[in-house]
Parts: structure tokens; sequence; C-alpha cells
């Protein structure tokens, strides 16, 4: 842990300042991962030695779904805690980003302003930021198709991220997802593992989705038995043939209850003991980036009662889930990343009757993924079927937007739901549907990456949100 | 006059949305008060033909391929051969069209034995070539009424196919198909169609949907038509599509 003068690091630190005033200036897009790069080309090692600088280390998160709702919640648990972290918690999640962030955050002689260092990370740039950042603990969330295109295959993205277990230290930690098989499995190569699940039978979904990823073995290729499917892949199960299973949980959440849009509240389990846990956001994708959370927390050694208080007070990520006041109306951006996120929010909000005003708007963009066809692996069925079983009072028409409005429509079409009107252009349609949401009623908003960005972009300009790099 | 769907490996083929291609053919014969049913056969499973059939084989994993080529090296790869070869339909996409070929090379070098159904090979990817991904326009002339048709759909695949006596489904308009050279994308023998397009292939094209439909019944009435759908939605989709990539 050196901290004398190194006029190489210094000189990366200062180029990295211009950087980041020169994009600010040009306003590029918030400047979250230029710096980075400028700071590495004049000095290659200095994630290595801003991070060997951090008193308390670093950790961090990866996995499909979560990593940035788990990061700002651990994150919020630090501040609750006293502990001053530094994150990069601009969505800037490859080794620039986090480079980025930690050269901002240390003066130009090279000494952080944090104690801790808090990253979350793409799942394929693990490796290089577990080489160089230092890492005491890492935590794999869950590993989902998504974004196919980009990384090949899951067994494979679970390997590279296996592969960066080595360089934690003896006393390092991985936390690990129980219920997902896949990650569950990672575990095996690794005697730091500690791991996270809900045990709530109540929630069983009764059958595995069809977008479900990972029903075979990982270890050995048999299909796997399911005691209780939660949402997925992910549940209670076993395999027959090899005796692979869910493994024993030091993080647990049980008596899971929901409060729909408001809310959830679920019995917390620790190594350190039991408590009452209520999070402001809703749905049980949340109850496992919360349980995350804790276990990240509760690993770098912060006390329950702080990991409660700071659950408790966490408002939500930028645009996974965001309630926006627009006049007498209220909007909610419930951002669409994979098949299985979107049939949680259809189970949570759609299903449930609360939503009475929607508009899904789904863009192929690189960032959105450009291949429609998981549409196809939504469980729209879900909703006919709570249609005409009578569980839900009538569903409204769906207004669809986006470059692929139309694949939408017919998507809705082929699960016999009603379209409403079909406006391809965001801009229009985020106007038009909040028009067409009575005052004092809520409009839900699912959209994807790019189409997020467009919509609360519009949103901004009729005065109603803030650009996102000042978001806090 | 019912219609079976049989949904090969349903439980592991379930990449790139695949099930939109069930759903298309479900919802179109029930819209016209066709009996349909969807049967899923799995690993170890036979498969149990009626008289009116489609049967549907979708992409996988690679490790999954290795298990399919294993269970379809006997019986049931035999009885698929001679589905096909009496006039049933069989649509395979990606990962299932590739196996109802001679081989399959995974990237590992391994080389997995296909069905046969067509005369094709497919090779891994080479270290310095691309995955071949992106959106696809293809020209498909139908031997049935001798129309020039189009069909749109996504391709995402590695592994380059070389067909050898068998004729292709179509010609690429945009994208690139088989193998990224040669222009052919899919292959087609008698009523067996293999493609790499997904996206999903059927929702997003409606009259293949309805022509697998209507081999599947002719089988048994020659004679047989279908009633016209309003397919204005789907029309709409695919032309924002299709104008995009020409």
């Amino acid at each position: 842990m050196s901290s004398e003068f190194d006029p190489r690091l210094s000189a990366a630190i200062l180029a990295a300042r211009s950087a980041q005033i020169a994009s600010r200036t040009l306003k590029t897009g918030g400047g979250s991962t230029m710096p980075g790069v400028v700071a590495r080309r004049v000095d290659p090692k200095v994630l290595t030695k801003l991070s060997q600088r951090l008193p308390m280390g670093s950790a961090a998160i990866t996995g499909t779904n979560g990593k940035t709702t788990t990061t700002r919640m651990v994150s919020k648990i630090l501040q609750t805690a006293g502990v001053r972290a530094v994150n990069n918690s601009t969505g800037a999640n490859l080794v620039t980003g986090v480079t980025a962030a930690l050269v901002s955050d240390s003066s130009v002689s090279g000494k952080p302003a944090s104690e801790m260092g808090l990253f979350e990370v793409d799942e394929a740039s693990v490796p290089k930021v577990a080489a160089e950042a230092d890492l005491k603990l890492l935590a794999v969330l869950n590993l989902f198709r998504d974004q196919l295109d980009r990384y090949g295959e899951l067994a494979y993205t679970g390997k590279v991220i296996a592969s960066a277990f080595v360089d934690l230290p003896p006393d390092g930690t991985v936390v690990l997802n129980a219920d997902d098989p896949l990650v569950a499995s990672l575990g095996r190569s690794t005697a730091k593992a500690v791991y996270y699940g809900v045990d709530e039978p109540n929630l069983d979904t009764g059958r595995l989705q069809h977008v479900a990823d990972s029903k075979d073995c990982p270890v050995c290729g048999t299909a796997l038995d399911y005691e209780t499917v939660y949402m997925g892949h992910v549940g209670l199960y076993g395999c027959g043939n090899c005796g692979f299973s869910r493994p024993e949980l030091q993080y647990r959440a049980s008596r899971v209850r929901f409060d729909g849009a408001r809310g959830t509240e679920f019995l917390l389990s620790t190594p350190k003991g039991e408590a009452e846990v209520r999070i402001e956001i809703p749905g049980l994708y949340n109850v496992y980036n919360a349980l995350a959370a804790a276990a990240v927390a509760g690993e770098s050694g912060v006390a329950l009662g702080e990991i409660v208080r700071g659950l408790g007070e966490f408002g939500g990520a930028f645009g996974r889930v965001e309630r926006v006041k627009a006049g007498d109306r209220e909007a909610f951006l419930l951002l669409i990343k994979n098949p299985v996120g979107f049939n949680e929010i259809l189970r949570t909000f759609v299903t449930g009757a609360d939503a009475r005003n929607v508009l899904i708007a789904i863009n192929d963009n690189d960032a959105d993924g450009r291949d429609v066809s998981w549409l196809w692996d939504v469980d729209f069925e879900m909703l006919a079927d709570a249609k005409s079983e009578g569980r839900t009072n009538g569903l409204p028409p769906f207004m669809v937007s986006g470059i692929r409005a139309d694949d939408m429509a017919v998507r809705l079409k082929y699960a016999e739901l009603p379209v409403g009107s079909v406006v391809p252009d965001r801009k229009k349609a985020i106007r038009e549907a909040l028009a067409a949401t009575p005052p004092g009623e809520t409009l839900y908003v699912l959209p994807t990456y790019t189409a997020m960005l467009e919509i609360r972009q519009t949103l901004s300009e009729l005065g109603y949100t803030h650009p996102f790099w000042e978001d806090k | 006059m019912k219609l079976t769907i049989h949904h090969l490996y349903a439980d592991m083929m379930n990449l790139y949305g695949d099930r939109g291609n069930v759903i298309s053919i479900k919802k179109r014969c029930e819209w016209r008060s066709i009996p349909v049913e969807v049967v899923d056969v799995g690993l170890g499973e036979r498969i149990q033909p009626t008289s009116r059939d489609i049967f549907l084989f979708g992409g996988g994993q690679d490790r999954e391929q290795a298990l399919l080529a294993e269970d379809l090296s006997g019986s049931k790869g035999a009885d698929l051969r001679a589905v096909v070869e009496d006039g049933g339909v069989v649509l395979g996409v990606c990962g299932g069209y590739q196996l109802m070929g001679h081989s399959y090379e995974t990237p590992e070098g391994e080389r997995l034995p296909g069905v046969g159904i067509f005369d094709l090979t497919t090779e891994p990817r080479k270290p310095d070539e691309e995955r071949l991904i992106g959106n696809v326009l293809v020209r498909v002339r139908a031997p049935e009424t001798d129309e020039v048709r189009e069909i749109v759909g996504f391709e995402n695949h590695g592994g380059r196919t070389y067909l050898g006596d068998t004729e292709p489904l179509g010609e690429v308009v945009a994208g690139y198909g088989n193998n990224g050279q040669d222009g052919t994308e899919g292959a087609r023998h008698l009523n067996a169609y293999g493609t790499y397009l997904h996206g999903s292939l059927l929702p997003k094209n409606p009259w293949l949907t309805d022509q697998l439909i209507l081999n599947a019944l002719r089988r048994v009435d020659d004679s047989f038509e279908l009633e016209p759908l309003d397919d204005a939605v789907e029309r709409v989709a695919f032309d924002s599509l299709a104008d995009r990539l020409r």
C-alpha cells in the first residue's frame, strides 16, 4: 500500500482531468469513461495503483440483471454506515469506466478520497477488472440470456467470470445467487463462496417460463428437478444424476410480501441475525437485488442494522424503475432488458390490474439488442390466461411504440391481447400516452434502453425530469 | 382433422424466440377453426407422427447440440428422415437446421453427425471470422405456386453451412445466409425446410406459416384450401423491416 509520489500516476490523473472537462464542455454525454481511457494511456497501471490505496479495498458486482440497482443499494447502505465509497454509478461498467471513477475520486498526488471501491462490472470485463482493481469481493447476481450477440453463450460467460476468482486474495469473498443454477455452480471452483437466495414457497410460479435459460444441470447436463420456480430458471432445484443442488444459504429472504407498485417487505436472515426489511421498490427481482446488496455489505463488515436502514432508504436506480411526476399525472418508467424482466413487470403491475395505462416501446439499436425475437419468449399469454380466468378487471389496450412497434403489435395480436394505437415515434408516443392518461392516474411506460433514453429526454423537455448525469 | 405440431426438444432448443413459430401455427389454425395440438418431444422420446404433422426443430447452444446429435443418431433420426421422404413437414431453424444436414462441427472441433435430411455440412467459424449476425431479407420461390415471395428474419450463427445436392430455401437479398459467401439461404427438400432465420420466423412471414399448414393438411386432402385471414398487422411489420433492408 504505497502512497509515495508517483509522477507517472499524477500525470495520468491530470490528463484525465482535462479530458473530463473537455468532454463535459462538449456535452458528449456525461464524460463517464473518456477520462479512464486517457488515464490508462498515460499510466497503464493507474487502476492497480489507485485501488491499492483504498483502505477497505474494492467490491465488484456483475450479472445480467440488476447490477446498477444492486450497486446503488450497496452504495446507500455504505453511506448509511458512514463508509465513503467510490462507484461508477452511471452505467460505465467496463474497465475504463472503473478507472475513470477512481481517477476522479483521487487527488492529483494519487490519494483517493474514498475508503472503498464499489463497482458494477460488465460480465465480460470481470477478469480484467479483477486482475487490476485489487478486489476483495466479487458478487455474481444471475446469468440470463441477454444480448447473446455480444457474449456468445451463457456457460461460456460463467467460465469467464469464474476465471477471475483466483485473482481475489485468500481472505476474499465470492457472493453468489444460490437460486440460479449456473451462478451457484461457479462456487464449486472456489473456497470463498457465500450464497444468497429466497425461501418463499408462496412465490412458486409452478412452471419454468419459456424463457428459462439453463434448465439443465450446469455440472452434468441432466435436466434439473425444480421444487420451486421463482422466475425464469431461478428457484429451488436439484440434479437427480450428479447430486448438484441449490447450496445452503448464508443470506436468505423469507416471508416475502408485495405491496403492489409501492414496495416489498421480507424477513432477512444473515450470519449475524435476522431482521424485517422494507424496500420502496416493487417486484421479486428487487428482493434478489436487496439480498445481494445485503450480502455484499455484510461480507464487507457492515452491521445488520445499517443494512436494514440503508435498504429502507433506497429509492431506485436511474431508469430501471423510476417515477416521474408529469403535471397531475404520474409516469412510471420500468426498463425492459429481456424476457425475464418483462415477465416480472407484467406479473407485478399488469396482472395485478394496477396498470390501466400502458405504453410499450421497443427499439432495436445495439444497446437494446438488435434481435427482437425475445419478444416471443415473453409470456404475454399469462395475461390472456389471467383475463380469461377473470383474474384481472379487464386488460387495457397497450399502446406500442419504438423502431419495432409493429413487431410488438404482432406479438400482442398472437397473444390475443388488445392493441391500442401504434406510434413508432417515441417522442410522439409519450406525449400521446400522457394525454390519454386520465388526470390522477399513472402511465406505465415499458421501454427498452434507448427508447427509455428518448422518452426520458422528451419528459425532460416537457419539464418533468432531469438529464441523467445530474441524477443522484 | 387435427393438425399436430411436434415441438422437438422444446425444453432445450428455445433460443431466439422459436416459441413464436409454435404460437404462429397454432393461432393461424385456431383462427380458422382447424383443431390443433402441440406435442413436446424431449430427449429419449420417439416421434409419433399422425398424418397431419408439422415438426419444429429450433436452435440451441453448443452443449445442447451434442446431446441432440446423440439422441438423433439412432431410430429417432431415421424416423424423422422417413417422415420427410413421405412428404411430412419439418421446419428446422438455426441449430435444428444444422442438425438436419450430414454433420455439424462445433467450435471445439467435435464433429457431430446430423440426421441427413439435407445434403449439407456445417463448419465452425474460423478464428479470424465473425459470427454472422443481423436482419435478413430472403427471396424465395415457392414451388407450390411458382410465385416469388420474400421472408424476413434475424440470423445469429457462427457455423458456415455449405449445400451439396440440396436446393436452397432462397437467395439472400440482405444479410449473410448459409455462409455469407454464396448468396444462398437455408435448404428445402420436399416439405422439409431449413433456415438460419429466427426472430421469430413464422409470425413475421405469415404466408410461410400458411404454406406449412397447407403442406401438412394436403397430405391427406389434396384439395384442401385455407380461409384467408386479415394479415394487415403482420404486413405492416414485414414492410417496415423489409424497407429498411432493401
